[in-house]
């Protein structure tokens, strides 16, 4: 913090990062020590390796003795658990055991491409409602307005009006969480832009791009990782629920949620149908909840007294 | 007085999803045997010759005074279905808050109280599971347990309370319960961080010193000081509460709103699907209001 009360110039100011850092050296060990010693604790390792088998089941789906998920066989409807048939096939005739585990892919996908997309968008928002201050009213307004929606909704209604495909579903999914992260970062950049070495970088003339992206962005990693783990496992279950009601993905994709869509009618001759599928994404958001709630815990020690 | 603009914000939001809708409206209500002529009569019937944010103006007239509009499908007035199918939204609603408020607010205090214990460690296993647990998924489970295997309970329907009160609870108990606990793990969750933050304050200290019993510290100290936030988080939760409402409504075939939604979305009954929204939307308004009136209530600092 010395330096930022005597003149600097660009060079030195290309530097200042690393040097405000090595002043917390000790510091910064002490938390990648307790961010390590976080992750590996029992609970945290448990929620991790049941993600690494949800993430190997989606990745080796074809090579885990699965047929073609989409395949119907009309003769086969709704058989019992059979060699050929692990877990039974359902009113279509299609292999219940080979859906669930393409499903996963379905899943995965859906609640990284939502988290990282809505991460991306309103870090983009969040630094120019907190940086240009005549945006931040208009911004604050149009986040609180769509936060007044209920997410579910929102997105149900986003996919009626453009058609329902993998891209618009995570298009719809990915709408109703930017405000979240646009407060976030919002929150950030106000309570930077107050400290004294943003100040400096101010005063010093540096373009407010590179003043941004060198001071600011880095301090929204960490808070961002955390919220991108939960919006991770909250879009998983909205993609699941809207696909759940019909509203989702078109039914032809094997998505944990439209396995359980068609498993409703069938439910009191064969649960599975819907139970397996359901267990499975139970367990893959509890574990990203876990691992979320062990990378708050870590990164962020302030919130964790909070929750 | 902050309300206004976000209501405004909500409508435009609202109106832009009918008129993003690809396909012209008027087309959709004349059907498909109408002829040019007809179409234009429509166009201008419905005010779509005039200019967007005449027409926007024109429709947020209407939603003042109280009309959604009417249904494309089957021409009854948006409000008046909303009114014939509000009751078992409301009657899910209102057990689901005060079930959840009555077993949560105690849980986390206690979790609080007994912190680091095996008690207090099951809590936190349990808000971290409620949180996950898909709605669907935990009411199906309940179903093939109480309703199937059991037989206690009726699997699926709705009777208003007119026809007698246990027919009438007895087939909200499984919806309650299904959706109530994720809403559970989130206010203990919350209530226990907020009573252990003010544990450690002096008047805590104090309480126990002039030798009050430990409920009345509990109670009147520490969970009257950690109220706000917890009532915060009871409304917050209540978009939670929403969404999750039209899953519920959905499993247990509660002919509420949460199925019009449904109802609605699948037939494309735009001025239904919007009308939904602007009432869900202005109910989240109008809780969150209420809790900032709450504020000044349970704690006088607090001024607008």
């Amino acid at each position: 913090m010395t330096r930022a009360t005597e003149p600097l110039d660009s060079a030195d100011l290309a530097h200042g990062g690393g040097e405000l850092l090595g002043e917390d050296e000790s510091s910064r060990l002490s938390s990648i020590a307790e961010l390590l010693r976080t992750l590996t604790s029992a609970p945290v390792l448990i929620a991790l390796g049941a993600l690494a088998v949800v993430a190997l089941i989606a990745l080796l789906a074809p090579f885990l003795g699965t047929t073609d998920p989409l395949a119907i066989a009309p003769g086969e409807r709704l058989r019992r658990m059979s060699s050929a048939h692990r877990l039974g096939t359902d009113a279509f005739g299609r292999d219940v055991y080979s859906r669930v585990l393409y499903g996963a892919r379905i899943s995965l996908l859906v609640g990284m491409a939502v988290a990282l997309a809505s991460v991306a968008v309103g870090l983009v928002i969040g630094l120019l409602a907190g940086y240009f201050r005549l945006l931040d009213s208009i911004i604050m307004r149009v986040m609180d307005g769509l936060m007044a929606i209920p997410g579910i909704l929102l997105a149900i209604a986003l996919v009626t009006v453009s058609g329902a495909s993998l891209r618009t579903v995570v298009i719809a999914i990915t709408v109703p969480e930017i405000p979240r992260v646009v407060r976030l970062v919002r929150s950030v950049v106000l309570a930077l832009r107050v400290e004294p070495y943003v100040e400096a970088a101010i005063a010093l003339g540096t373009p407010v791009p590179s003043l941004l992206l060198r001071h600011i962005v880095p301090n929204t990693v960490a808070p961002l990782i955390v919220q991108g783990t939960f919006i991770f496992a909250s879009a998983m279950l909205t993609e699941s629920a809207m696909s759940f009601l019909g509203v989702g993905l078109p039914p032809e994709i094997p998505s944990w949620g439209n396995i359980m869509a068609e498993g409703r009618t069938y439910f009191q001759l064969m649960p599975g149908l819907i139970l397996y599928a359901g267990l499975l994404l139970a367990l893959t958001v509890l574990s990203v909840n876990m691992l979320g709630d062990a990378l708050r815990d870590a990164l962020d020690p302030r919130m964790a007294r909070k929750l | 007085m902050a309300t206004i603009p976000v209501m405004g914000v909500v409508a435009i939001v609202v109106f832009a999803i009918l008129r993003l809708t690809p396909g012209d409206p008027a087309a959709i209500i004349a059907g498909d045997a109408a002829t040019t002529e007809q179409l234009h009569q429509i166009r201008i019937q419905m005010g779509l010759d005039k200019p967007l944010y005449v027409q926007f103006i024109l429709w947020a007239g209407q939603i003042v005074r109280g009309d959604l509009g009417i249904s494309l499908i089957s021409g009854v007035p948006v409000a008046q279905m909303i009114a014939d199918r509000i009751g078992p939204t409301l009657a899910l609603s209102t057990t689901i808050i005060v079930f959840s408020i009555l077993v949560a607010v105690p849980l986390g205090v206690i979790a609080a109280w007994r912190q680091g214990t095996l008690l207090d460690r099951s809590t936190s296993a349990f808000s971290v599971l409620g949180f996950s647990m898909p709605v669907f998924v935990f009411g199906y489970l309940l179903i093939l347990l109480f309703s199937i295997e059991l037989r206690w309970l009726p699997v699926q329907g709705y009777r208003p309370p007119s026809e007698g009160f246990w027919p009438f609870l007895s087939r909200l108990i499984l919806p309650t319960l299904a959706l109530g606990t994720a809403y559970i793990a989130l206010i203990t969750r919350i209530t226990r961080t907020s009573v252990l933050e003010v544990m450690g304050e002096d008047y805590i200290r104090t309480a126990r010193a002039k030798g009050l019993k430990e409920n009345a510290v509990l109670i009147h100290h520490a969970l009257r000081n950690a109220s706000v936030p917890i009532v915060t988080i009871i409304g917050v939760g209540i978009t939670h509460l929403i969404g999750g409402v039209v899953v519920t409504e959905s499993v247990f075939n509660l002919p509420g709103l949460g199925r019009l939604v449904v109802e609605a979305v699948l037939a494309r009954d735009y001025p239904v699907i919007q009308g939904l929204i602007l009432l869900f939307s202005f109910a989240y308004i109008l809780i969150n209001l209420l809790v900032d009136v709450l504020y000044t209530v349970l704690d006088p600092r607090i001024r607008y």
